[in-house]
């Protein structure tokens, strides 16, 4: 598991203005033959970004030299269906190092803040305005600040509290790791497994 | 470690009134993270090919052993093909990925029912069958399907790779606890509605989202009166309407599964673990988050339309013209239809179709292919139509030779493959192509889910087969007859 820090982010945004995008568009299962971490990014959203004959789909927003950024802003129910961490690594091999919708799928949240890929949840009605201003504008900018949990769309002033565990918060500031985490505590796991109840 | 000093970790109280998800859950945790998460001890692991080998490379890369290799058992499922298993996996990449797991496994002791071993299948079928599920456990895998579990009254929930590699490493998760769900369903279904019919049903009532954040506990009539697969497939679509997964209290239906099994590792006193396991029940008090009730003689034989488990209706109805409660369709939703080659207000019953796929985590159970073989016994299949015919695991294989239904599908024009997830994913070979339709048993209708440009309808075993043998969108009730006891 990689350490991954985050604290301030200031980046244009690219706009993903659809609702329930699954994790199996975001990488397809047939690329998931892999055993390593690295390299999937290329592949991110591959059957949006080609057209069934090969060639790149110019329509779609990867494929526009418009849009670009550090921030993926997405659609309500992101990140639904399989379970696969893999999503979660495309996107931020891409180079996204944030993601904004106004609603998320949970295993998919889970694996964003355990791999430093922030989730930032925002309310519908700003989230259209996000979409609106970003078509409108595409150098539009979003600051992201960790520590002081704020979101704020710079150009229209725009700037809201984002909730976080602050168990997560703390990692990501610090960049520590979970499984250093329960490693610390394996003492204590021991003398749990000594005193069960429901299952032996 | 200093560095991990300012996280407050206590022991949790008792509460009094409980959900059988809060007994189970809080007898698990080994410690609570103030303002944070739990940390969770997990009694079963499950892993298999796909999202373990970067779990095993952070233990090496770390210097670390498996902390308790007994509790993780493992399986080849995703990617194997579904012929001539007995030769080399053809696929370079996937024939990699199912070594690696070999590897892994002897390396850190883990038992493995590997490709070829009279005991392999997909993951979430020969844990129960092979008496790896228990009620009372926490069990996860890396794989969201995993929810199909709690039909033995677990906690079974699917997680990512880095949390597969904190349980290798020390048997733990940490996980914030989720809210609690309860989906009442009253009543007796009609002929011809089956288990996958009626979370369909629920599915397409509450959408994708509609548990996201919830762990579900399932009950009522309608629930109880299912067999063990049935609840298995109830609970394995959990995780399609979002919930973290689902679970149902276990009973005499659930007792008497266990005790028919040839073995369960680890149990030596039967009637003592099930006096324990009775206990595994909600207070009559216990309060839920959110609770839901349906009646299960409104549901009919149900069949997806759009790109997600939720878009679903019955299969006599039409296409809503507008997803939801909406007025006016949104261009997600027509997006969606646009894919499936669909219109809104369109029916789906006659429908051509191309291809058929009974098997998966959802509809890969003896059960099924028994319920299949009662529509098609005496028919032929259709010659329009390609079938995937794919057990879940070689103990469903052997189990539907034994009964004689090989032959029914023989007769029937129908080749049985050996087992695998196959096209649930599309992993391996078995693609359905680009625009073809396909009526699939399995859970999921993305977008490509089964192979780039697949359209897929998902169903009930029934009414699979009642397109196999008519080559189109069929109504199942129309092939059943009376005395015939098929599937709830």
């Amino acid at each position: 598991m990689p350490k991954v820090k985050f604290d301030i982010l200031e980046s244009t945004c690219v706009p993903l203005p659809f609702e329930n995008v699954d994790t199996d568009q975001i990488i397809p299962a047939r690329f998931l033959s892999a055993t390593s971490r690295e390299g999937f990014g290329d592949n991110l959203f591959r059957d949006w970004k080609y057209k069934k004959t090969g060639e790149k789909n110019s329509e779609f927003v990867l494929n526009n030299p418009r849009f670009s950024g550090k921030v993926l802003v997405a659609g309500k129910n992101f990140g639904s269906g399989s379970s696969r961490e893999h999503a979660v690594w495309t996107i931020f091999d891409y180079g996204f190092r944030a993601v904004v919708s106004s609603f998320f799928a949970d295993i998919f949240m889970n694996n964003c803040l355990i791999n430093g890929l922030l989730p930032i949840v925002i309310s519908e009605d700003l989230l259209k305005k996000l979409h609106d201003l970003i078509q409108k504008e595409p150098a539009t900018k979003v600051k992201i600040d960790l520590d002081k949990q704020t979101f704020t769309i710079i150009s229209s002033g725009d700037s809201v509290i984002f909730g976080i565990n602050p168990y997560k918060k703390e990692c990501l500031l610090k960049g520590l790791d979970d499984i250093d985490f329960l490693l610390s505590m394996k003492n204590i796991i021991t003398g749990y497994e000594t005193n069960r109840n429901l299952v032996k | 470690m200093t560095e991990f000093s300012n996280f407050q970790i206590f022991k949790l109280n008792k509460l009094e009134a409980k959900t059988l998800f809060d007994k189970i859950w809080d007898d698990h945790v080994v410690r609570s993270i103030e303002d944070g998460p739990d940390v969770l001890y997990i009694d079963r692991h499950y892993i298999h090919e796909i999202t373990s080998p970067q779990a095993f490379n952070g233990l090496k890369e770390r210097g670390i052993p498996v902390f308790r290799p007994g509790k993780t058992i493992a399986t080849a499922d995703h990617n194997i093909p579904t012929k001539d298993q007995h030769l080399q996996i053809r696929d370079e990449l996937s024939r990699n990925q199912v070594e690696r797991l070999s590897e892994n496994c002897n390396k850190h002791g883990i038992e493995l029912f590997g490709l070829n071993d009279s005991k392999n299948g997909i993951v979430h079928v020969i844990g129960p069958e092979l008496g790896y599920t228990l009620p009372g456990m926490t069990i996860v895998c890396g794989d969201s399907h995993t929810s199909t579990h709690g039909a033995f009254g677990t906690i079974a929930f699917g997680i990512g790779t880095s949390e597969v590699e904190m349980v290798l490493a020390t048997q733990c998760i940490l996980q914030q606890k989720p809210k609690k769900m309860k989906i009442t369903v009253n009543g007796n279904p009609h002929k011809g509605v089956t288990s996958k019919d009626i979370i369909m049903y629920i599915i397409s009532e509450i959408s994708t989202s509609g548990a996201t954040g919830y762990f579900v506990e399932y009950s009522g009539s309608a629930i109880t009166s299912l067999s063990m697969e049935a609840r298995m497939t109830i609970c394995n679509m959990s995780i399609e309407m979002g919930a973290r997964g689902g679970l149902i209290a276990p009973d005499e239906t659930t007792f008497d599964y266990l005790k028919k099994l040839p073995s369960i590792p680890g149990i030596d006193d039967f009637e003592s673990s099930v006096s324990k396991w009775k206990k595994l029940k909600s207070d009559p008090d216990a309060s839920f988050d959110r609770e839901l009730v349906f009646d299960a003689a409104l549901i009919k034989p149900m069949i997806t339309y759009g790109t997600n488990p939720g878009m679903g209706m019955a299969i006599d109805g039409s296409i809503p013209l507008a997803e939801g409660k909406n007025n006016e369709a949104s261009s997600s939703y027509l997006k969606s239809l646009d894919y499936m080659g669909l219109k809104p207000g369109m029916m789906l019953l006659g429908h051509p179709i191309d291809y058929v796929f009974i098997g998966s985590c959802t509809n890969g159970r003896i059960e099924d292919f028994r319920a299949f073989a009662q529509i098609i016994r005496g028919r032929k299949k259709a010659a329009n139509i390609t079938a995937l015919i794919v057990p879940g695991s070689k103990k469903v294989e052997e189990q539907m030779a034994a009964e004689g239904l090989l032959e029914i599908y023989k007769n029937a024009g129908f080749e049985v493959r050996q087992p695998g997830c196959s096209s649930c994913l599309a992993m391996n070979e078995d693609k359905i192509p680009a625009g073809k339709y396909a009526v699939s048993t399995s859970n999921r209708n993305f977008e490509g889910r089964q192979g780039p440009g697949a359209r897929t309808l998902l169903a009930s075993p029934i009414t699979a087969a009642a397109a196999a043998i008519t080559g189109r969108i069929s109504d199942p009730r129309e092939f059943i007859n009376e005395e015939k006891n098929v599937k709830k």
